[in-house]
């Protein structure tokens, strides 16, 4: 379904994108979604998977959110805005292509925890009517886009 | 990059925890399982985030995905705080304790 390569690394160290138009669509819009949802409901289960724990104890976790927790939040909206900023051009920055990295892996995890994903072999026994087929789709469509830009990020390390 | 020379840091004793007799030990980054990181992408952030050749990072992104999870990084306890951080940042689920 998806065999053309999306991203590659190009020889002067930019990402050319070669995405359709419904694709470009779709990457311009999805990082918006996300980022009225950390605005307007932080706290949605859904997002849990964003702000892990970092300590066991409570007071140690609430001194560490209170120090971390505004720049990771800010962080994340940056590499959205970037996502939905470029997602119509034809080359990235290395510097852009980073923050697609994240932007990427933020919606997957956001959907993939909504979807409770537990193991790789989700989509082999989906049935076509099943109603959570097209988020289902989506998830492995980003998941598909994330590890070819992991492959193309790979030269840089 | 700035030319400027830096004045030397200065280490401030943490105040939390200093009455701690384990004071001196070490604390621990963990990154944990998770089902939905992809494989290549943990790799990858172990690479980018701690400068570990991929050889390192593929050893640790397996310990994690066979045993659930895996020490990626040590240090004070301010450093573990920027490590867990950085890898929040990634989205990798990542906590903090003494060694």
């Amino acid at each position: 379904m998806w065999s053309e390569r999306r991203i590659e690394r190009t020889g002067d160290g930019s990402y050319a994108l070669r995405l359709t138009e419904q694709e470009r669509t779709l990457l311009r819009f999805l990082p918006g979604e996300l980022r009225s949802l950390l605005e307007a409901e932080p706290d949605d289960p859904g997002l849990r998977r964003l702000f892990p724990r970092a300590y066991e104890d409570d007071r140690d976790e609430a001194a560490f959110r209170e120090l971390m927790g505004n720049e990771l939040l800010a962080g994340r909206t940056r590499a959205l805005e970037v996502l939905a900023e470029t997602a119509k051009a034809e080359r990235l920055t290395s510097e852009q292509a980073q923050a697609w990295l994240t932007a990427l892996n933020d919606l997957r995890l956001v959907l993939g925890t909504r979807l409770d994903v537990s193991d790789e072999s989700l989509l082999e026994d989906l049935a076509e009517d099943d109603p959570l087929a097209p988020e289902l789709a989506l998830y492995a469509y980003l998941s598909w886009l994330q590890e070819q830009l992991v492959e193309a990020l790979s030269a840089e390390y | 990059m700035s030319t400027t020379p830096a004045p030397a840091e200065v280490e401030i004793e943490e105040p939390r925890g200093s009455d701690d007799p384990e004071h001196d030990r070490p604390w621990v980054v963990i990154v944990w399982n998770d089902p939905i990181n992809l494989m290549s992408y943990v790799t990858l952030v172990f690479q980018k985030l701690f400068g570990y050749s991929k050889a390192k990072a593929t050893k640790l992104m397996l310990q994690v995905h066979n045993e659930g999870k895996a020490v990626v990084s040590t240090g004070s306890r301010e450093k573990a705080e920027h490590d867990v951080a950085r890898l929040h940042g990634h989205g990798l689920w990542a906590t903090m304790q003494r060694d």
